[in-house]
């Protein structure tokens, strides 16, 4: 990620994690006349529970409205269409569907209805066993109903981070990466933040979305003492071939902890089935267990029977940031001065995101923090080919330019050198955010093929040596040594 | 866009390309082959050891020098040759194919032709095909990738090195991950026998004191930022017994769990797939379910042998150049796997141009018997020192054998193993 290595010596806000939440925040308050700065401890942006969760826009009708999660869902639904055109990231309406596999489960597709119609969800309809399968021919023959919200929508997440990003820093946001914030301390009206590595930043006000370490940051600034508990979600992606694939995002019907495992059609056109939900400890455990994994298949195929475990072109898992009774936690603190709390941004995190910029832009105007709209704010960011989007006429044209754009490095997702070097060009210099950046390896093979040339193209454009290529962080270099 | 017109597009020039290429060429035929990577012979090149070419040149070569014996005849022939141009999209309903392909010499070219041959090769089945859970840290290659690595890139990926699966690229990677200073602590299969050619268990573990545990699975990873260990169990009556796992530490881990023909495009342009080899479902000529596009080599179904796959593929660049002369077969029967049979290749017989017949055994036997029978009544047997599902075996069916048969128009030719 393009970083500054020097510090900001002193700005108006300081913003800790560039996950959904941050991004979204960052680049709110990039249209106003104040000096914002975006911390991130990894080396990259989207790295934490952004990188990995369902990436999906919901539909309104999960959550009652008395909390402040759903008031948010619903406003960030509706802020997609606008943010899609202004920032170039792939995203599609594609709805979501209930699925009610008994009379039982029924009743409950009554309550989500009236839910969704109290919360404004829009287009929301109760559906006949026929409908469902008009619908969704895929279905599972024991489905006697359900709930069609055509509001929801797929979306990744990562890279919608990354537009988010982008557009924020064309507007003047600072983003430090490798930041981890070790200490602070207040004087004068300003905070100073101390890295770990020793870079320092000011601020007079700090927001908190720090995510999994929300608590942490917390203390560190003296506010509110409260607990994060990870929760895992594990999943499995299918391959784009596979016969499983639905039209829309397929849930079953939600139990008390859990909005249940889902069959999500990507909007790139693999599926994703999952998750599972499991209360963890450890913060940084992201591995996949055998009995999870096992479960998403079975519950999978009882809403798709063809579901097949020979589509599985990998696993993975996210953790949840849950905090206290599972709402959202974001307010201006009551301990610390001029620090909000953007906490406990677990599901529905990524539709209501750009409505949390939102919020807590006006927090912050409430906490003092004066904001005058810029006159030169642009909310658009330049269109990247994608040769997948393209017909091989439209391709053909960007050739002459960039003879790079017809050199497919990636088989399997169609990803051209071109892309590539963009994403390496912009400071994505390890392998996985080149994946996360423009798909190369998220394919069938899983790098399999384009491993090594992704490799040379990073040398090449960075000069690396090949004992710095990285899967990530420190610690992840892939090659040992030379002949 | 540059449009050009071939009478035999032939996508991939690997073993089975080349070959095809070149018995193409010979029947005053223009023939473009497409290959998406820079240089020609496909994985051949990246094989570096030996035990190629018995056959097909009669002397023992290795991989890169098998492939350069068969690149010299293609640029010595009239056949045009695209590297760096990867087919994106093959339209092959019409009589002229269409086949789109992104090239950074030229950009889009669109390559159109009477006859297609598939010839893509297969791809490597990775950790989330075969799900095994875990973290999900640095040094987990698929075995061929870490020899692409090592054999041409010229880096080594680690220093303590597990396999997964006895494929033979796994033994391969065995042997030569020793020789380039690491040491392999173990090779995991899950079968109760191996998975890979005989010769290169004695040759790549034996010779090397490299332990291999048969019916046992890597049931995790672990390790957060590079794999630190993998833990191995070992199955008892087909369940993972967790009770008797153990681990191993090790610092890189190299799966080997088998190929996968790569007929996405195939697929995408209508052709129809063989579900017990994932390759296309070929007539006694190798012509797939759609008119004039053909198929040979790992891309129909995964061979042992390089020389197994030119010979097959010389066979199809044939039966192409005669479709494109409309000489098609008078009459073709079909061929069924009987008792022990995985799969047999081709799955039609032209009784008045028998051929060559490729197909793999589910049974591990000594002194085995293959039997043909038409229509249940026993026509061919022949004896085989030694059948196991990993070995795949052959039988010529002669016109001789053929001239006694009592063929009907809806007979059926099946194969079994006893």
């Amino acid at each position: 990620m393009a970083s500054t290595d020097k510090p900001a010596a002193r700005v108006d806000v300081a913003i800790i994690g560039a996950g959904l939440s941050g991004s979204c925040i960052a680049r709110q308050l990039s249209a106003y006349e104040i000096d914002t700065v975006l911390l991130e401890k990894e080396c990259d942006v989207s790295m934490g529970v952004s990188r990995a969760n369902s990436g999906i826009v919901h539909g309104g009708f999960h959550h009652n409205l008395k909390y402040l999660k759903s008031k948010l869902e619903i406003r960030g639904n509706l802020m997609y269409d606008r943010l899609q055109r202004e920032l170039d990231f792939p995203f599609k309406r594609c709805g979501i569907l209930v699925v009610a596999l008994n009379e039982e489960e029924m009743k409950h597709i009554d309550h989500l209805y009236t839910q969704g119609l109290e919360n404004g969800a829009i287009g929301i309809e109760m559906c006949s066993r026929e409908r469902m399968f008009e619908l969704e021919p895929k279905l599972n023959s024991d489905c006697v109903g359900g709930l069609h919200a055509p509001g929801g929508g797929v979306l990744e997440p990562y890279r919608f981070v990354f537009s988010v990003i982008e557009s924020a820093q064309k507007n003047g946001v600072e983003v430090l990466t490798n930041f981890a914030v070790e200490r602070a301390e207040r004087s004068n009206g300003h905070y100073r933040i101390h890295a770990a590595d020793g870079r320092t930043v000011e601020a007079r006000y700090v927001v908190n979305a720090a995510g999994l370490f929300a608590d942490s940051v917390s203390r560190i600034f003296g506010a509110e003492e409260f607990k994060v508990t990870p929760r895992k979600g594990e999943y499995y992606l299918l391959d784009r071939a596979t016969e499983a694939g639905p039209q829309r995002v397929l849930f079953p019907v939600p139990t008390k902890v859990s909005k249940g495992m889902l069959v999500i059609p990507t909007v790139e056109g693999t599926v994703l089935i999952g998750p599972t939900a499991e209360e963890i400890e450890d913060k940084e455990d992201l591995s996949t267990n055998a009995e999870q994994l096992g479960q998403i298949l079975d519950q999978a195929r009882k809403m798709v029977p063809k579901v097949s475990q020979t589509d599985v072109i990998t696993a993975f898992s996210g953790l949840r940031p849950a905090v206290g009774d599972g709402d959202f936690y974001i307010d201006i603190s009551k301990k610390a001065p001029n620090f909000i709390q953007v906490a406990g941004i677990q599901s529905p995190g990524l539709t209501a995101a750009p409505a949390i910029g939102e919020y807590v832009k006006d927090l912050l105007k409430k906490a003092g923090c004066k904001l005058s709209e810029k006159a030169d704010w642009d909310p658009f960011i330049s269109k990247l080919p994608r040769i997948r989007d393209l017909s091989p006429y439209e391709a053909d044209e960007l050739v002459s330019d960039n003879p790079g754009y017809a050199n497919v490095v990636c088989r399997c997702e169609k990803i051209s050198e071109a892309e590539i070097v963009e994403a390496i060009r912009r400071g994505h210099t390890t392998l996985d955010v080149v994946k996360y950046f423009t798909r190369a390896g998220m394919g069938r093979c899983q790098a399999g093929f384009c491993s090594y040339k992704v490799f040379k193209l990073l040398m090449r454009e960075t000069g690396m040596s090949y004992k710095d290529i990285r899967k990530r962080g420190a610690g992840t270099e892939v090659l040992q040594d030379a002949l | 866009m540059k449009e050009l017109h071939y009478d035999v597009l032939i996508i991939g020039a690997g073993a089975g390309g080349l070959a095809a290429a070149v018995e193409v060429s010979k029947h005053d035929t223009s023939c473009a082959l497409v290959e998406r990577e820079s240089h020609l012979g496909g994985i051949l090149v990246q094989c570096i050891h030996n035990g190629f070419g018995l056959e097909e040149f009669k002397e023992e070569l290795t991989g890169p020098e098998f492939a350069d014996r068969q690149v010299q005849q293609v640029l010595a022939s009239n056949v045009d040759v695209y590297t760096d141009t990867t087919v994106t999209q093959l339209d092959a309903d019409g009589d002229l194919k269409e086949a789109y392909c992104f090239s950074p010499a030229y950009g889009v070219l669109k390559i159109t032709a009477h006859a297609v041959i598939l010839a893509m090769g297969c791809r490597e089945r990775n950790r989330g095909n075969i799900r095994t859970p875990g973290t999900r840290p640095a040094g987990v290659y698929t075995a061929g990738l870490a020899q692409r690595l090592v054999n041409i890139e010229g880096y080594i990926p680690g220093k303590d090195v597990v396999i997964v699966g006895s494929g033979d690229i796994g033994l391969i990677m065995a042997r030569r991950m020793t020789w380039v200073g690491a040491k392999v602590h173990a090779v995991i299969e899950i079968q109760p026998y191996p998975s890979g050619l005989t010769r290169n268990i004695v040759q790549c573990l034996n010779d090397f004191d490299i332990p291999l545990y048969l019916s046992h699975v890597v049931s995790r990873i672990e390790g957060k930022d590079r794999i630190e260990k993998v833990r191995v169990c070992p199955l008892a009556n087909g369940i993972p017994d967790e009770d008797n796992s153990f681990d191993i530490p090790c610092d890189t881990l190299l799966l080997s769990v088998g190929l996968v023909p790569e007929n996405e495009l195939s697929k995408e342009a209508g052709v129809q797939i063989n579900p017990q080899t994932n390759g296309a479902l070929v007539d006694a000529t190798m012509m797939t379910s759609v008119d004039g596009v053909f198929s040979c080599g790992n891309v129909l179904h995964v061979h042992d042998l390089a020389d197994w796959v030119a010979e097959e593929a010389r066979r199809t660049g044939r039966y192409a150049v005669a479709y494109l002369r409309d000489e098609r077969p008078k009459r073709q029967i079909r061929i069924k796997a009987g008792a022990n049979v995985r799969y047999i290749n081709p799955t039609m017989l032209d009784p008045d141009n028998p051929d060559k017949l490729y197909f793999r055994s589910l049974i591990v036997k000594n002194q085995a018997k293959l039997h043909l029978k038409l229509d249940h009544n026993p026509v061919k047997e022949v004896k085989i020192s030694h059948v196991q599902p990993s070995e795949m075996l052959h039988v010529k069916v002669k016109p001789k054998d053929v001239a006694s048969w009592n063929i009907m128009k809806d007979s059926v030719l099946e194969v079994s193993v006893e």
